[in-house]
């Protein structure tokens, strides 16, 4: 047994030992990547300095940090490098990155186990790298005393140097770990202990440094799970059914597929995981075989319970369950809001919805399977090891203790490869034809087996006071519910009104800032959403339709009431009880995005408009204040020309200025994306659009100007991969609807949708 | 076995001549810069030159390519600081830097064409490249930048070559 599975065991999921394992003692055989060619052995060598789990110090004076957190074009290993240089004190030159493999010593500090989402990362990994960094330095640096014969108290340390000014003697970190004489350790009370420094005296932290995977990405070097090669291998192409799930294999004929050159096998899946239904994967000694294989098989299916289903009859299945007073559970519950409609001087109703989108990360799904000895190694690039692992261990039918994940760089991930669907063929094929074995999915699989974004259904109802004063809101949002399909109980959210767990990952969002004493969210699963169309987390999450449906209902509100929209939502922002602190800050940066984008301050031509949103995504405890303001053109035609997106956030701190910019960026063209150009739809079971033909993200001729405000007013860093995504949509909407008065109130926003509104 | 004469080497394949050449100077040749996006010419993650077209290697088959010059981004430049990879570091262009390779090659087959493109020159050239990051700005701006350098080079030497 190697060390990783010895590992493995539960109690490693103590918090304390495991986030702050500093010293000698602590230092563990980091599994290495000496299977893949073209990546380094990361195995430590003796002599390594390793004053945490995080990071090792090698006596040449490079310093490796351990990445436990998928990187998927967000930078994070690169940040979490840059958290420990700042106290460890090192030059960034000397700073190197690896991804950590599945051993349970690299979960998350907060979350305990490897899962990256959320915009979770920097947050919650910020203190245990700070702390990791700054225990190095203070071991590097009594170390230093000694072998210098000074008090550590005098010695100064700054780009891997430590210098002792009154005698002028130095050190390297690298003479320093050569001499051994860094041996300190800590335990987790005097890790707690360490004076961290304060933002005035920050050097790294704030500084936009060269990201460190950024030139493996520009020749060609980088590896993704795609790029494994394995001595032995054969390559898995897979058959998936018409339906998206419930379908079952009757009959596979390879006759056809046993004239291909270097077919090996076909296996069909024996999925008890219920990951997957139906698929078969022909497996060949190049991928180009097992493709035309694949092609040659005769596969006849059961299509199963959802083969009849289609959009359509989601949204109204949808529709019938929000109509029933007894569906779902509340997700808040304040006041009683249909005593106040019945007392409000006007009420305004509104039914909001959003398609299935998918993914698509320009990666397709894959993942290779090698049995070597007792343990399963998997290569794949994953957001979630910790439970991909077990999946795979499912799929192999032994214990995940067993199972090494090699992490990789993700081609994107976007909250697609929280899933480990793309293991179970590889793992199957692998055992079936006892050798390692890559599966890739084409295009038309990846797309077909998307764990999509759920279609939405909400429907919000809002009460105004004669003094035009907001006192109620109830709202529905009915869905299949992404993170209930997990299993996992600690990712499930008591109700409000004790109905059992509810799916937070379905409503987070709508539980705004605004003061509303009337306040009701009801989260109603759609049950046949959930099975026929098994939902994923896509970029953003809730956030990317709840506030859909609130942002564009305040500015219905407005509307009715005869206010300005910015001006109507400052006055909800007003920071009353639980809004405290968080409203003020989301005021702020409303107010940021209008004074950017000018927003009240020009005459626009006519057929112009602005619109504006403001969001506390991703949930309500670890918020990004973010707002949009959106400037359209609206054609006679209907047609709908972003002509320039401005965003503000406020971060609280942000590590990496350049990297912020960046993934805001990303992120608003992600909303516009998802607001104007991305659709998909479900009929008779299956998923329509296979390419990026009929399935179409925004490109380069599409992309407008996107300028953006960082607010970094010194609070605790706030994540930054996803809160941009969802304000773009409804300010795009409320752009539409001040430059023509057409409301659009179904995503994505289309010519006709704009045009029938126009005219109505 | 087809040979190919690619990045200035001459390499024989043991692939037949219908297969891509995509899979072929992955899997083959184990050069895996060149990316698989889509499998239908409707991404651009595969993008290579053939006798310095910019052509997307998933829709062309070993057949095509029979005594044609290959380039990867491996063979873009000796040591990886073309003035576009240069560019695409100065920019910071890549998040998860999946579509890079591809947007670099065809950014390449535009810049070795025309020195001086305008924003919608390179807008219109480079459309068939998805990036899912949607980092098309930077890439814009790098290939503004690498095509300034190129000239300011090109200047240069041209300048010097009198003496």
């Amino acid at each position: 047994m190697n060390e990783h599975v010895k590992n493995a065991t539960p109690e490693t999921t103590d918090l304390s030992r495991r986030s702050f394992l500093v010293g000698t003692a602590a230092t563990g055989l980091v599994l290495g990547y000496a299977g893949v060619p073209g990546i380094e052995s990361a195995a430590a060598a003796p002599a390594n300095f390793e004053p945490s789990v995080w990071y090792a110090i090698s006596p040449d004076g490079l310093v490796t940090v351990t990445c436990g957190k998928a990187d998927m074009g967000q930078h994070i290993a690169s940040t979490l490098a840059q958290i420990v240089c700042e106290e460890l004190g090192a030059k960034w030159s000397d700073m190197r990155v690896q991804l950590a493999s599945n051993d349970p010593k690299f979960n998350d500090p907060v979350l305990g186990a490897q899962i990256t989402g959320g915009s979770w990362s920097t947050m919650m990994n910020f203190e245990a790298m700070s702390r990791a960094g700054a225990a190095g330095r203070i071991a590097l640096t009594e170390g230093a005393a000694a072998a210098m014969g000074v008090p550590a108290s005098e010695l100064v340390v700054r780009d891997s140097m430590i210098v002792h000014p009154k005698s002028k003697k130095q050190m390297s970190f690298a003479d320093v770990v050569k001499s051994g004489k860094a041996t300190k350790t800590f335990t987790p009370d005097e890790l707690k202990a360490i004076k961290l420094k304060s933002p005035d005296q920050y050097t790294m932290i704030g500084v936009s440094v060269p990201q460190l995977d950024i030139p493996s990405k520009t020749n060609g070097t980088a590896k993704y799970g795609i790029d494994v090669m394995l001595p032995g291998m054969v390559y898995g192409a897979l058959v998936t059914p018409p339906v998206r799930f419930g379908a079952t294999v009757k009959s596979v004929d390879d006759s056809a597929a046993k004239k291909v050159p270097g077919f090996i096998k076909a296996v069909t899946l024996d999925d008890k995981t219920a990951t997957t239904s139906g698929w078969v994967v022909a497996v060949a000694s190049t991928y180009a075989n097992a493709k035309k294989a694949a092609q040659a098989l005769k596969i006849t299916y059961d299509a199963g319970p959802n083969a009849k289903l289609s959009s359509e009859s989601l949204l109204d299945e949808a529709k019938r369950l929000q109509k029933l007073d007894d569906s779902g559970q509340f997700f808040v519950k304040d006041g009683d809001p249909n005593a106040a409609f019945g007392s409000a001087a006007k009420v305004v109703e509104a039914e909001y919805t959003t398609s299935i989108n998918i993914h698509a990360p320009l990666e397709p799904m894959n993942a290779a399977a090698e049995f070597k000895a007792d343990i399963l190694h998997i290569y794949s690039g994953n957001q979630f090891a910790t439970r991909s692992g077990a999946i795979a261990a499912g799929a192999a039918g032994i214990d995940p203790k067993f199972v090494v994940m090699h992490q990789m760089w993700l081609g994107g991930g976007f909250g697609r490869r929280l899933d480990a669907d793309m293991m179970i063929p590889a793992v199957q094929a692998a055992k079936a034809v006892g050798k390692p074995v890559k599966v890739i999915y084409s295009r038309e699989n990846d797309m077909t087996m998307d764990f999509s974004r759920p279609l939405t259904y909400q429907k919000v109802k809002a009460g105004v006071d004669s003094d035009g004063k907001l006192i109620a809101i109830s709202h529905d949002v009915v869905s299949a519910w992404p993170t209930a399909r997990w299993g996992i109980p600690d990712f499930l959210t008591p109700s409000v009104d004790k109905k059992g767990p509810l799916d937070s990952f379905t409503v987070n969002g709508a539980d705004f800032f605004y003061t509303v004493p009337n306040h009701y969210v009801r989260a109603i699963k759609n049950e046949l959403a959930h099975n026929a169309t098994p939902s994923g987390q896509l970029r953003s999450v809730a956030p990317g339709w709840t506030f859909w449906a609130v942002e564009s209902m305040i500015d219905e509100i407005a509307a009715a009431t005869g206010k300005d929209p910015a001006q109507f939502r400052i006055s909800l922002l007003d920071g009353a009880g639980k809004n405290d602190g968080g409203a003020q800050r989301l005021r702020n940066t409303l107010l940021a995005a209008m004074g950017l984008s000018g927003y009240g301050t020009k005459q626009l031509p006519k057929g112009e408009g602005m619109g504006v949103a403001c969001v506390s995504s991703q949930e309500r405890a670890t918020a990004s204040w973010t707002a949009c303001v959106a400037h359209v053109a609206v054609a006679p035609s209907g047609a709908v020309t972003v002509k320039k997106l401005t965003v503000a956030t406020d971060v609280g701190t942000q590590v990496h200025p350049d990297n912020v910019r960046a993934q805001v960026e990303g992120a608003a063209l992600w909303g516009l994306s998802l607001a104007m150009y991305e659709k998909a739809t479900l009929k008779d079971g299956g998923i329509e659009q296979t390419n990026f033909d009929g399935y179409t993200p925004l490109r380069m001729s599409q992309t407008p100007e996107v300028a953006i405000a960082v607010i970094a007013n010194g609070e605790k860093a706030t994540g930054v991969g996803e809160p941009a995504v969802t304000v773009v949509a409804p300010a795009i909407g409320n752009a539409i609807f001040n430059a023509t008065g057409a409301r659009v109130r179904a995503l994505p926003i289309t010519a006709e949708a704009v045009k029938a509104s126009m005219k109505a | 076995m087809p040979t190919l004469t690619i990045n200035g080497r001459s390499l024989s394949v043991d692939a037949a001549n219908d297969t891509p050449l995509l899979w072929a100077i992955r899997e083959q040749l184990q050069m895996t810069g060149t990316k698989f996006g889509c499998g239908a010419g409707l991404c651009g993650a595969c993008t290579v030159h053939v006798n310095g077209e910019a052509v997307r290697s998933c829709q062309t088959m070993l057949s095509d390519v029979a005594g044609k010059k290959i380039t990867t981004i491996e063979g873009l430049s000796a040591k990886g600081d073309h003035p576009l990879q240069k560019a695409w570091i100065a920019e910071q262009v890549p998040q998860c830097g999946y579509c890079q390779s591809g947007q670099i090659m065809q950014a390449a087959s535009l810049l070795a064409k025309n020195p001086n493109p305008t924003k919608e020159e390179v807008v219109a050239h480079m459309d068939g490249n998805l990036c899912r990051c949607m980092t098309y700005s930077r890439i814009q701006k790098a290939i503004m930048r690498a095509a300034s350098e190129m000239r300011t080079a090109s200047a240069t030497s041209s300048e010097r070559r009198p003496t």
